[in-house]
């Protein structure tokens, strides 16, 4: 089976959204979900979380950073271009109820699965707070998109280029401590900023949750190489999740559980490079 | 009485190095030797043994004749997947264990027979099946192991049209994923599989039924469903240090390995840790192949750690064999208590604790004891946890009345019939883990159901 790329556009450097045709995937999606994908013969699987679909057109919207050798592969395909698989959705749908305020908080390329969720919230009445975060200006994603589904909306960088000269976690923690009652805060974004946004609303008692990203293989549940520590128990982030409340999450494990294949993932990216000719941008 | 005729082996010393298949097939001579031992009995004990009941009398006399193509016609009538089930299949515990030549001499070699004709049409390139006249009706089925592909070519035979859903990017299942190439090559599952399409089923991989569609969305859409979607869930020990890097379930470690290819990796993208002291947790079929990849991955030391001793091994004979030659270290009688955590979280040991053997239990088997302040450390850095496995629950998501018992098998009648309409289930999904050629048994049980059911 083939998956056609309908469009395809950098969004800032190094982060590229794509849409892929996949009408089964698109009628199912729901806020929350991911899919995995593999390029070609040779490809692994990658996770990517559901940015955005279309049901009527039939596409599924991906954003992703370029980091690895199969996301700098991806970045260089085109419109019209094919990818050999795209399964979806995976994972458990995030629980989008009305109960109030609720307070959403994107960190650079964690600010796309945010998207969905923040627009599916205010969509059943809850006011919609979104906080969105990066680097610097020139990396911030999807601004108006997230204006346009948000009651409010605050930027963080960590430069100061835009917005609040910081992080998102002040941003957060300056809400927690205001007037208003927030019911719930939802952060996705690297583990890192998971786990400090955790930190933050840990002594407020406000339901927090998250959204991990472990390695994953099939993402079916079939083998365990997603596991994540919640609570003291062992879960399969695929199935089980991947959303969980930040309080129970072992991110220590989960951060660690990451770094397994560095040095393989540094061997793939630069036998990838040097297949690639000197005049490619990927060197 | 003359004697069978074993079958050529790559030697252990070079396999350990490659993934290419171990057990080389007969050569034409040889097999025109060992079909001439054949009693072709008038009531053949070995077809009862044969789960999918092969006329196995009938086309090993083709044999004698030197008629290949028909040998494996007779075969093709109730089997589908003969280049498989001739490598994979316990025969001695099946229709070779029922050989009356196995008496008083040895059975007749029957699955490398049913080998050798497979893979000489292979060679030769497989005519095209005529596809039968549509009935008209259709029928889902979940899974494209053993099962479902028996009971997809069944019904595709029988002229329904047949849509087979797999969650993975490729059909086959076990065959595929857990499986290794040096037992089983892929392109062999990849041929058995295109034929079946030939038959005019179609295949729909990258559907995760329970995701995409749910049970009932395909009842309402389809005349009948059969489920065989297996038994694909790890299980794990539960022991502290299960979650450090280096410890893999089976399925992770051989997905990777056979269905990713992460033997070729950097060519292939997925990687694998390659450790020098590996332990495989378990004794059945899924710990040899998981110690046998492992040692070909490189690895200095493969031990497999066992709780029962050398006769309780639940693995084949022959494999248990094999990996013997080629260098797996059998810690039997041992239980790991812990894995011990070194740098950056990841395996330093596994603590160990020494067992002994009591009463039997109520499966009949004895009941291993620990000995009590026997623990010690075994060297490793890579861990694969082979203990078993139980159905996947994916399936049922969003389903509503299809009857699973509390260990998450599916409730079948004799006939193969779920608590639904219309619903039928087979192999690992209703036994728990079990064989490939029991699941084919089942789904061939299962088509039957269906055409009866379809037929009314």
């Amino acid at each position: 089976m083939a998956y056609k790329i309908v469009e395809k556009r950098q969004l800032v450097p190094d982060v590229h959204l794509m849409n892929i045709e996949a009408p089964d995937v698109a009628a199912a999606a729901k806020p929350g979900q991911f899919i995995i994908l593999r390029i070609d013969e040779e490809g692994e699987r990658i996770p990517l979380t559901i940015a955005d679909y279309d049901v009527d057109e039939g596409f599924v919207t991906i954003i992703f950073q370029e980091m690895g050798k199969t996301t700098k592969q991806l970045a260089k395909m085109a419109a019209g271009d094919e990818l050999q698989d795209f399964v979806g959705p995976l994972g458990k749908a995030s629980e989008i109820e009305k109960i109030g305020t609720v307070v959403l908080v994107g960190g650079g390329v964690g600010i796309a699965p945010v998207y969905p969720q923040a627009r599916a919230y205010r969509e059943i009445g809850n006011k919609v707070i979104s906080i969105i975060g990066a680097r610097n200006e020139s990396l911030l994603i999807l601004e108006g998109e997230m204006k346009a589904v948000s009651d409010e909306l605050l930027v963080a960088t960590d430069d100061g280029s835009k917005g609040h000269h910081g992080f998102v976690t002040d941003l957060v923690k300056e809400l927690l401590d205001g007037d208003e009652k927030i019911d719930r805060i939802v952060a996705i974004g690297p583990p890192i900023m998971m786990r400090a946004v955790a930190g933050v609303t840990d002594p407020y008692d406000v339901e927090t949750i998250v959204s991990l990203n472990p390695i994953m293989v099939d993402g079916t549940g079939m083998c365990g190489g997603c596991r994540v520590n919640i609570g003291g128990e062992t879960k399969f982030a695929c199935v089980d999740g991947p959303e969980f409340n930040a309080k129970d999450v072992d991110f220590n494990l989960l951060m660690s559980r990451l770094s397994l294949y560095r040095k393989e993932e540094m061997e793939s990216l630069d036998t990838y490079k040097k297949g690639c000719g000197d005049d490619c941008k990927c060197q | 009485m003359s004697i069978t005729q074993e079958m050529p082996e790559q030697p252990a010393d070079e396999r350990i190095h490659n993934f290419e298949e171990v057990a080389l097939g007969y050569t034409e001579e040889q097999a025109m030797l060992e079909a001439e031992r054949c009693l072709e009995c008038k009531t053949p004990k070995c077809v009862e043994g044969c789960p999918v009941n092969i006329d196995i009398p009938g086309f090993v006399s083709k044999m004698k004749e030197g008629n290949f193509e028909e040998a494996i016609g007779v075969i093709k009538k109730t089997n589908t997947l003969p280049a498989v089930c001739g490598r994979v299949c316990p025969q001695e515990e099946q229709c070779e264990k029922l050989c009356i030549l196995g008496k008083k001499s040895e059975p007749i070699s029957i699955g490398r027979l049913e080998r050798f004709c497979a893979d000489r049409e292979r060679e030769a390139g497989v005519k095209d099946p005529v596809v039968a006249e549509s009935t008209g009706k259709k029928v889902a089925i979940v899974g494209t192991g053993p099962a479902g592909l028996t009971a997809a070519s069944d019904l595709a035979k029988a002229g329904h049209s047949v849509t087979m859903f797999e969650a993975l990017h490729e059909a086959g299942g076990v065959l595929i994923y857990g499986i290794p190439e040096f037992r089983l090559p892929k392109a062999i599952v990849k041929e058995e599989v295109e034929y079946i399409m030939k038959l005019g089923a179609e295949l729909k991989v990258d559907y995760v039924i329970g995701r995409i569609k749910t049970l009932d969305q395909l009842e309402d859409e389809f005349d009948a469903v059969f489920l065989g979607t297996g038994a694909g869930l790890p299980k794990f020990m539960g022991i502290e240090g299960e979650n450090l890097n280096g410890v893999y379930s089976a399925n992770e470690f051989l997905t990777r390995v056979n269905l990713m290819k992460a033997y070729r990796f950097p060519e292939s993208d997925t990687p694998i840790k390659r450790g020098s002291h590996v332990i495989v947790v378990g004794g059945g079929n899924v710990a040899m192949d998981a110690a046998r990849s492992a040692r070909r991955l490189g690895a200095d030391e493969v031990s497999i750690v066992y709780r029962r001793s050398d006769e309780e091994l639940p693995a084949r004979r022959e494999e248990i064999e094999h990996a013997k030659e080629e260098g797996i270290i059998f810690r039997l009688l041992n239980n790991p208590v812990r894995i011990l955590e070194g740098e950056n979280m990841s395996v330093n040991g596994v603590e160990c604790i020494k067992m002994e053997l009591g009463e039997p239990d109520e499966s009949g088997r004895r009941r291993p004891v620990a000995v009590e302040g026997s623990e010690h450390v075994i060297d490793a850095d890579i861990v694969i946890i082979a203990i078993g496995t139980s159905p996947n629950p994916i399936i049922f998501d969003g389903s509503k009345g299809l009857e699973v018992t509390p260990w998450g098998t599916i409730v079948v009648n004799e006939a193969g019939v779920t608590s639904l309409e219309g619903v039928c289930a087979g192999g690992d999904a209703v036994t728990g883990a079990a064989t490939v050629i029991s699941a084919m048994g089942a789904g061939k049980q299962a088509a039957e159901t269906i055409n009866d059911y379809l037929s009314k």
